[in-house]
This record gives C-alpha cells, sequence and structure tokens, in this order.
C-alpha cells in the first residue's frame, strides 16, 4: 500500500499493462485469420463479407470484433477517388478560349487550372533547363514551330559545362569566399567528367524552381498565420498531418491531378517543403522580442517595411533553416518523384537500384548529395552576406566577380569550339561529357560488393538468418497477434495516464481511423518494423549522443557529422545496405537505423548541452563524480528534449519504413507504391498516407503531452 | 514655461474586451479592483501632464506602475483606450496611420530597454536604418550615420554586429539610432536599466552632456529614484497607473504628496537635491554675516562654508540681490533632522 501511495502513476501504468495482456490471453485468433499478402487474394473470396455506403461496395475478411474491427471506412479511397476524378472531369464545366484552335472549348474548371498550372511549370523548368542544357521549347513557347523551323538557329545551344562549372565557383567566391568556391567548382568538375552533367542540370533545372517557389509560398502562408490567428487554425491541422505524412503518399493524388513529368513533380514538392517552412516561419516571427518590433514602428516604419525590413531578418535564424528543410525536401523529392516521371539524377538513382547496380547508384547519389549541401550552403552564404560602405573600391575591385565570369564565359565559349576540332567525330567534352560517357567507378563499385558478397557471403547470410528468423518474425507476429481492441485498449490508456482526458480522445480518433480502414494488418507490420529501428536508433543515438558530449570537440564534431548526414536525401541510405544485405528486410530495417539514428543523436547532445551551467558547477561544489553528474543531473534534465529528439527519431522511422517499400516489404508502404501504378489509386494512397501519418501523430501527441507537462515540473518550459 | 510640446489630458489605458465600455460607463472614476474583477487590467489611469520644449520629464515608478504603458501611449505604439494627447498641438489620437509615420520619422525618436537593434545589420547600418526607412540614399543615410557613431564614441566599432558589442555600447547604438533622424521629441524607455552600475553612471553622464549640447523634449522612464532626481527638470511618480506626484526633484523630495512617495524619498540625501533656495528664509533679510552665497547653489556644495559661520548668511539671485537668508543650524536640519518626522 506504501509503494502504492509513493509511485500512483507506476500501478496506473502496471494495471494498463495487465488489462491490456489480459486481453491479449483472452481473445483467441480466429482459426480463419491470415495475413493478406496481396490484394490479388482479396478480389475473389466467397468468404469475404460486404456492405453498401454511399453506393461503394467494400468487401472484407470478417471476424471477431474484439479481433479486428471492420473496415468501417473502406468506402473512403473509393470515395476520395470518385470525388477527384468528378472534380476533374465533371466539375463546373465552363467556356475556355483555345489559342490553338481559335475557339471556345468547354472544360470542366479544375482541369483547366492543372492545365494552366502545368503549362507554366513546364515553361519555368524548360527555361532553365535549355539555359543550362540547350534545346528549343522555350523559343516555341513565345514564337511557334513554324517559326523556328524558319529559323532554326535561333535554338539555344546550351551553356558549355566549364561556364557553368566557372559561374558557380565565381557564385560561391562572392557569396562565401575561396572555400566555398573550391568546392563548387570540385562538384561541378566531379559531375561532368563522371557523365552526369545532363541528370544533373536536370535535376538542378527542377530544384532551381521548385526551392524559390516553395520558400515564397511558405513564407509567405507563414506571414499571413503570424497576422491573423484564423489563418492559422485552418493552417494548423493540415500542417501536422503534412509533417508526418510519407512523401510516397503525395505522389499518387498528384499523379491525378497534373499528370506525368517535371512539373508534376514541381508541384508535389511544393505540397511537402512548404509545411516545414511555413511553421518555421511562424516560429521564428513569434520569437521576436517586442521591443524589436517597437522600435521597428518608431523608426516609421510601414506595415511593409516592417515585415521586410525588420522582422523577416530578425527572424533569419528560423527562416534559414526553413531554407534549408526546402532544399532538403526538395532533393529528396527530386528522387521520389522520378516514380511520377521526373527527369533527372533521381530516374538514374532508381533505375540503377532497380538493377541492382550498386556502383551506378552510388555515383548518381553522390551528385545529388554533393549539389544538395552546395546549394544549402550558398544559400546561407547568401542569407549573411555583408555590405561594404567604405571600402573605396574602384571599378575593377567592385565588378571583379562580373569581369571574372564574362572572361570564363568567353574562355568557355572558345575552349568548346576548340573542342570541335579536337574531338572531331566523337563527342565534343569540353562542350558537354554525355551521359555514361565520362569516368565511371561504378565497375569498382560494383566489384567491390561482390568481394565483399563473396567473402562474407557466409557470415552476412547467417547474420540475416538469425536477424530474420530469431528476432524479426517472431517480433512481427507478437504484433500481428495482438487483438485490435488490446491495442485500443494499450493507446487509449497511454493516452489518458499522459495527458488526460484530452490526449486520450485524440488518440483514441487517430487509432480507430487506422482500425477501421481496410490496412490495420499493414499498419501493424510498419508499426513492427518503425518500433525495432526506433529502439535500436535510440539506443545508438543516446550512447553516442552522451559520448560525444563529454568532449566539447567531440561534440560539436558529431553535430557537424548529423548535419551532412541530414542533407542526404533519404534515398541514398538504401544504396550502401543494398550493397551489404541485398533485397531483405534487414536492408530497410538498417537504413532505418542509420536515418533515424541522426536526430536521436543531435537531440541528445543539444539536450544536455542545454542543462543550466551553472548546475553544473553546482554539482561539481557538492563533490559529484563525472557519472554521477551524468544521471542525477544532466540526465533528468535533458530528458525532455531527448524525448522530442524520439518523436523526431519515429517521424525518421516511418519515412523511411515507407520508402524501404522500394526494397520490397509487406507495410503500409508496399501498397503506397502500388498505388502508384493504379488508376484508381489516388485514393487509396491518400489514405494510406493518412494512416502513417496518423500513426506518427498519435506518437508525437504522447510525447509532446509528456515533454510538456514534465518541463513544467522541471520549471525549464 | 516655454511653449508645450507634449499635452496629455487624462488619459486611460485599460486593457480588456470591454475595456472602452467600461471607461464610458465609470465617468472617469477608474478603480483599479473592480475593472480587474470584470476581467480588464488598468495600465494608465487618468494621466494629465504637459511636458515643454527642451524640458526633461522623468516617469518614475516600480514595474507594473504602468509608466512604460504611458510611454507607448503617448508614442502611439499602443492605443490609449481614453483621453487626449497633443504633440506640438496635434491631436495624436486624430492622426490616420499615414500621419502618423511622417510624424515617428521626422519628429520622435525612441530608445528601449533591451536595446532592440535589429540583429543582421551593423552598428552603421541600425543607425542608418530610420533614415532609410524614410527614403534617404545610401551614402546621405551612412554619412550622417557616422556622425551619430562619432557622437556616441563608437568610432572604429561601425561594423561591429550588435551581438559583438558590450551592453553599454549596444545602447549608445540605440541612442545613436534614436537620434539619427533629429527628432525633437526624445522618448527613453528605461535605456540604461539592463547596464551594470558603472557602465549605468557613465551613460546618466554621457547622457546629460548630450542633452545639454542638444536640448530636447525628453521623456524618460526609469524605475531608479537615484537616477530620475539626477536626470530629471520635474519628475512624475507612478504607482497602480496613476501620477502619484508629478514636481520638481527638490519640491518632490521636500513635500512629497502622498505616502508612496514619501517612502522613495526617505533615504535620498538631500544635501545632493536640494538647492539654497529651497531651504532659505525669504521674510529674514537683515542681520547677515559677511558670506553670501547664491540660491541655485546644490547644498552639499556650500554646507561647509556656511556651517562655519554663526551669523545668519544671506541668499543672492542671479543679479546679486538679497532674496533671503538662511540659518547654519537649517542646513543641519536639512540634513539630518528633518528625516524622521518626514517634512
Amino acid at each position: 500500500m506504501e509503494y502504492l501511495k509513493k509511485y500512483p502513476k507506476l500501478f496506473q501504468w502496471l494495471f494498463l499493462l495487465i488489462v491490456f495482456f489480459a486481453l491479449c490471453f483472452a481473445i483467441d485468433v480466429p482459426e480463419t485469420y491470415k495475413f493478406i499478402r496481396g490484394q490479388a487474394e482479396f478480389v475473389k473470396d466467397p468468404n469475404q463479407s460486404v456492405y453498401f455506403f454511399l453506393g461503394k461496395e467494400v468487401r472484407y475478411y470478417a471476424f471477431d470484433v474484439f479481433w479486428r474491427l471492420p473496415p468501417l471506412l473502406g468506402w473512403l479511397p473509393i470515395w476520395i477517388n470518385d470525388s477527384l476524378f468528378f472534380l476533374m472531369n465533371e466539375w463546373m464545366p465552363m467556356e475556355f478560349w483555345n489559342e490553338d484552335t481559335q475557339e471556345f472549348k468547354t472544360r470542366p474548371l479544375l482541369l483547366e487550372i492543372s492545365r494552366n498550372l502545368t503549362s507554366f511549370m513546364t515553361f519555368l523548368i524548360e527555361l532553365i533547363r535549355e539555359i543550362l542544357l540547350g534545346g528549343l521549347e522555350t523559343i516555341v513557347a513565345f514564337t511557334s514551330w513554324d517559326f523556328i523551323d524558319a529559323y532554326p538557329w535561333l535554338e539555344l545551344p546550351g551553356l558549355p559545362w566549364t561556364i557553368v562549372a566557372a559561374g558557380a565557383a565565381i557564385l560561391s567566391y562572392k557569396l562565401s569566399g575561396k572555400g566555398l568556391a573550391l568546392f563548387a567548382g570540385l562538384t561541378m568538375i566531379y559531375i561532368s567528367i563522371f557523365g552526369q552533367w545532363k541528370p544533373s542540370m536536370q535535376t538542378l533545372s527542377f530544384i532551381l524552381v521548385a526551392a524559390p517557389l516553395s520558400f515564397i509560398f511558405g513564407l509567405g502562408l507563414g506571414i499571413a498565420a503570424y497576422k491573423s490567428k484564423r489563418v492559422e487554425k485552418a493552417l494548423y491541422p493540415i500542417l501536422l498531418v503534412m509533417q508526418t505524412m510519407p512523401q510516397y503518399a503525395v505522389l499518387v493524388p498528384a499523379l491525378v491531378l497534373f499528370g506525368v513529368g517535371d512539373h508534376a513533380a514541381v508541384i508535389i514538392t511544393m505540397v511537402v517543403a512548404v509545411p516545414p517552412m511555413i511553421l518555421l516561419t511562424i516560429l521564428g516571427l513569434r520569437a521576436i522580442p517586442p521591443e524589436v518590433i517597437e522600435a521597428g514602428r518608431m523608426s516609421g516604419c510601414t506595415n511593409w517595411q516592417l515585415m521586410f525590413k525588420v522582422l523577416i531578418p530578425t527572424a533569419r535564424r528560423d527562416i534559414l533553416i526553413g531554407v534549408n528543410q526546402v532544399i532538403m525536401v526538395c532533393f529528396s523529392m527530386a528522387v521520389i518523384s522520378a516514380f511520377i516521371g521526373a527527369k533527372g539524377l533521381g530516374f538514374n538513382l532508381l533505375l540503377a537500384l532497380n538493377q541492382l547496380n550498386i556502383g551506378l547508384a552510388l555515383e548518381a547519389g553522390l551528385c545529388i548529395s554533393l549539389i544538395a549541401i552546395l546549394l544549402d550552403k550558398m544559400s546561407l552564404a547568401w542569407a549573411n552576406k555583408q555590405t561594404d560602405y567604405f571600402g573605396n573600391l574602384s571599378f575593377y575591385q567592385r565588378n571583379k566577380n562580373v569581369i571574372f565570369f564574362a572572361a570564363s564565359f568567353v574562355i568557355g565559349i572558345i575552349l568548346a569550339y576548340v573542342g570541335t576540332f579536337i574531338f572531331k567525330g566523337s563527342f565534343n567534352y569540353l562542350f558537354e561529357i554525355p551521359h555514361n560517357k565520362g569516368i565511371s567507378t561504378a565497375d569498382f563499385w560494383n566489384k567491390g560488393v561482390d568481394w565483399i558478397f563473396d567473402t562474407f557471403f557466409v557470415y552476412i547470410k547467417a547474420f540475416n538468418t538469425w536477424l530474420i528468423q530469431d528476432v524479426l518474425q517472431p517480433m512481427r507476429a507478437l504484433y500481428l497477434r495482438m487483438p485490435a481492441v488490446a491495442t485500443l485498449v494499450l493507446a487509449v490508456g497511454a493516452g489518458y495516464l499522459i495527458g488526460g482526458i484530452r490526449s486520450a480522445l485524440v488518440v483514441a480518433a487517430l487509432t480507430l481511423f487506422i482500425a477501421l480502414s481496410p490496412w490495420w494488418d499493414r499498419a501493424l507490420v510498419t508499426l513492427y518494423m518503425a518500433t525495432f529501428g526506433v529502439v535500436i536508433s535510440c539506443l545508438i543515438g543516446f550512447t553516442v549522443g552522451t559520448l560525444c558530449f563529454q568532449n566539447k570537440k567531440s561534440a560539436a564534431f558529431m553535430l557537424g557529422v548529423c548535419d551532412i548526414f541530414q542533407t542526404f536525401p533519404s534515398f541514398v541510405y538504401l544504396i550502401p545496405v543494398m550493397m551489404l544485405f541485398g533485397i531483405t528486410d534487414t536492408s530497410v530495417l538498417i537504413a532505418v537505423i542509420v536515418y533515424a539514428t541522426i536526430p536521436a543523436t543531435r537531440y541528445t547532445i543539444e539536450g544536455l548541452r542545454s542543462v543550466p551551467v551553472g548546475l553544473h558547477e553546482a554539482a561539481t561544489m557538492s563533490g559529484v563524480n563525472k557519472f554521477q553528474r551524468l544521471t542525477k543531473i544532466e540526465f533528468p534534465l535533458a530528458f525532455p528534449h531527448m524525448m522530442l529528439g524520439l518523436n523526431q527519431t519515429i517521424v525518421f522511422a516511418l519515412f523511411m519504413v515507407i520508402i524501404g517499400a522500394f526494397i520490397g516489404t509487406e507495410d503500409l508502404g508496399q501498397y503506397i507504391l502500388k498505388a502508384l501504378s493504379d488508376k484508381n489509386g489516388a485514393g487509396i494512397g491518400l489514405t494510406l498516407g493518412i494512416c502513417v501519418a496518423f500513426i506518427g501523430l498519435i506518437f508525437d501527441n504522447l510525447i509532446r503531452t509528456w515533454v510538456e507537462k514534465r518541463k513544467k515540473h522541471l520549471g525549464i518550459a | 514655461m516655454s511653449e508645450t510640446v507634449i499635452k496629455c489630458e487624462s488619459v486611460y489605458k485599460i486593457f480588456g474586451e470591454n475595456a472602452k465600455k467600461m471607461l464610458e460607463e465609470s465617468n472617469g472614476n477608474v478603480d483599479a479592483k473592480t475593472f480587474q474583477e470584470k476581467g480588464c487590467i488598468v495600465g494608465v489611469n487618468n494621466a494629465s501632464f504637459e511636458v515643454a520644449k527642451g524640458e526633461m520629464l522623468v516617469v518614475m515608478g516600480l514595474s507594473g506602475s504602468g509608466k512604460s504603458t504611458l510611454l507607448r501611449c503617448i508614442s502611439r505604439l499602443t492605443d490609449a483606450t481614453g483621453g487626449k494627447i497633443f504633440i506640438e498641438g496635434q491631436d495624436l489620437l486624430e492622426l490616420n496611420n499615414k500621419e502618423l509615420i511622417e510624424l515617428r520619422r521626422n519628429k520622435m525618436g525612441m530608445v528601449f530597454q533591451s536595446f532592440a537593434l535589429l540583429p543582421h545589420k551593423t552598428v552603421v547600418e541600425n543607425i542608418a536604418f530610420p533614415l532609410q526607412i524614410k527614403g534617404t540614399n545610401t551614402e546621405d543615410s551612412i554619412n550622417r550615420a557616422m556622425e551619430m557613431v562619432k557622437l556616441v564614441g563608437l568610432d572604429g566599432r561601425e561594423n561591429y554586429f550588435p551581438r559583438e558589442l558590450s551592453g553599454g555600447q549596444q545602447q549608445r547604438v540605440g541612442i545613436a539610432r534614436s537620434l539619427a533622424v533629429e527628432p525633437d521629441i526624445w522618448f527613453l524607455d528605461e535605456p540604461f536599466s539592463a547596464l551594470d552600475p558603472l557602465i549605468r553612471k557613465e551613460m546618466q553622464d554621457e547622457f546629460l552632456r548630450l542633452q545639454e549640447k542638444l536640448q530636447k523634449t525628453i521623456m524618460f522612464i526609469t524605475h531608479d529614484f537615484d537616477e530620475a532626481l539626477k536626470l530629471a527638470d520635474r519628475i512624475a511618480i507612478m504607482k497602480d497607473g496613476i501620477i502619484e506626484q508629478l514636481d520638481t526633484p527638490a519640491k518632490i523630495v521636500l513635500n512629497p504628496a502622498t505616502e508612496y512617495v514619501r517612502k522613495f524619498t526617505e533615504e535620498v540625501p538631500r544635501e545632493k537635491v536640494l538647492i539654497i533656495e529651497d531651504v532659505m528664509d525669504a521674510s529674514s533679510k537683515d542681520n547677515l554675516g559677511d558670506l553670501k552665497v547664491s540660491k541655485d547653489e546644490i547644498i552639499e556644495n556650500v554646507a561647509e562654508k556656511i556651517l562655519t559661520q554663526e551669523k545668519l548668511v544671506g541668499v543672492v539671485d542671479s543679479n546679486n540681490n538679497i532674496v533671503g537668508s538662511i540659518k547654519p543650524s537649517k542646513i543641519i536640519d536639512t540634513v539630518f533632522g528633518g528625516r524622521k518626522n518626514g517634512s
């Protein structure tokens, strides 16, 4: 009894667990139950139950409601799908003027909007692409095909790669200095001589459209939300779901609305990249000290001046993190959107992965990562740039960068011209090194992979078999063994114990949505993979973080490493694991672990760092040793922040698990991937995405509520 | 007194949803407690005063007394709930947004407690900021800003960022920025409160030096009574949004209007605040000794001379006419005696 009074929470948790396990044991697995591997099994089985809702037929295997809830939301994907089709093809037909046929034509409004948006995006992408690579679409857009036939010399020749490389280096020099210039130059040269020029420039042109547009939209919406509570309230739930929605899932609806191609990729990238930009803009603007705003007002700023000369620059730090996020999302989407027909490095990467050509995949992945890092550093340098008012510079000094670029432009063209003589009859390497005609180390890597495989095959296989048979399979079976009611009780109970009625209701709603969707089993498999990944990631991350924290230099070093790793598009992580473990669940899980360890490590170090110095000194003066200080003072105080790290880890892990479907898993991701090639996939993809997002949000809600309470309790809110 | 620059007529600032309505219903009798019960917080309660051209009015009060709110009403960073505010005869509350911006761009400067510098701009850019907002071209604004840099003694640091400066230096930038547009009216909101005592004293002296040169009309907010005594032409003491007393430092020390004000004056070294005129006897001008002192001398400076006299000491004005006399024992009374019984 004494213990009961001392630790009431502990006993409440114990009670919850007892109820959970009691339910698990009390409810038997129905004999007819089996894990549904593919949709084909679904179609023609006479044992299925059927119900109709809103005129949609939903088929499912009926079980005892305690074991699995019936998919009462099964109509939702179909309904979303039909609605989309209706909106696109039948809703609000209007007369639109057609330039080509010179007459009015009746078209549904949304279709017309989508077409216009599409052609606008395509134009932007083509414009940049043709400056870099040459072509005639842009000229045609302003004139006509007849015109270009009459004047064929108007076709843009594209810039020789030497000029682009020099331009990138000079721009980097102007923005930051020698270091970045060197990096930019080397990156460009690497891309070129490895024969990745064309796909790289295609990707670059895609990014140069998507990133600025995302930035502008994100900033604009962020400002709107900052100014108006109503806008913020309307945006907030969407932002929350988008933060945890796997990027795959948005691809499918985009396919329906905008078709296949680079333009759809840009639009979908914006959908993914804008939410974090909005959130960080709001965060930054909210954190501005009121006196700075008053100082701006007293300087006589108009509202416009106040926003753009005072507020945004002052909130620069957070907005820059937003820009960084936008760039990272753009690059990871550059790969993912290859699924819906975006050209460039991402397409090559996917192709190489599909062919199991690890060497090629590695080269393409490296290109993406290098360009990502370069653009990130350049945007950072641009924002931190200073003006020199007192230099008294000469004309040459002021314009030397322009002069240098002009010079390199001329030299580049001369080189390209000379190149036509040197490389007669073959490719002009001084103009553009064609794809796959450069140096390639792919063979080397492939041989290396083969060698690793041949040499260590036995060990890798043994490890693989052990992991899958003795750890993963039983774990998966356990997760699937949970009756739906037990899971619900556990989730809602945890919500109640952590955050009271409010949390319990939120968690209940989110869990019920998944339980009532047709994919509960799949969600359990997703959860099992994510759990495995998160547990290992946290173990590694917390340990590494704690060890690195012991020394200032190693902590800074580790944070730097985290930064670099975060810059890699998520797909790149699949390359090395496929090198080692081939196409198995192990590969996916290891990729998950590597990817999700980043936030775990980062937040551990940051959390430990945020412990006030005064407390350190107080502890030292109380005569604690290093270990005691860590366990008694630093951990308890840093724990809330570390839990936020756990939250991030879960989101990262879920993302990677879903992407892992590309290798082949049996979770929600597999169905999302399938939905991509299904003509009725939009609703399915979206609903699946929402399911994944809700898994993330359940944990997000629980962890955030707990952290807030804890922080208040510790007085560090 | 010369022309009035700032004029407040029963200014109220009440925070809360139905503040305006409740104020109208109360007929000017605002009681903080009853308002609070209805969910409103009274920031400024019936403030009326005038500030003359070139005068420095120091508003003194503890935190929560409404002094900063009063200042923000007069700079219209918040809109007053009731009352009238005139700036050089113009009704401030009647101004539209455009006119208000014009007023701020040309007439007003403000210094903030936490400096409120723009973190992304260098010293010189910060100072040039109000000018650039006005539309002055880059070269002129930078040149003018450099003059201000020299005025506040930050030469050589013009290209530093605020984060690279000490608190005192940052506030020098804040002062320079507020003066860049040559405003007539200068608002200072606890400008030295965030500084170390030594730096604070240095900045106060610097501030007096500047004011001697510039002769601005000033409203200065502080929670430090000593600072108020040192700087002020007149002091307004605020409590719970009400101005308890508004007078010259000497009169406040000699005749505190309320118990609250008296508490502040208790620990004040009178000899440093009062001048001879404040304690002399204007009626008796006979039987004077040889020593004569000016009526404007601070007591501390002449106390030693007066105390060596046995006869009455004559008090003269600037034209050397005798206007009164003072007994040596009166000095002892003022410095040591008067404190206990509060007169």
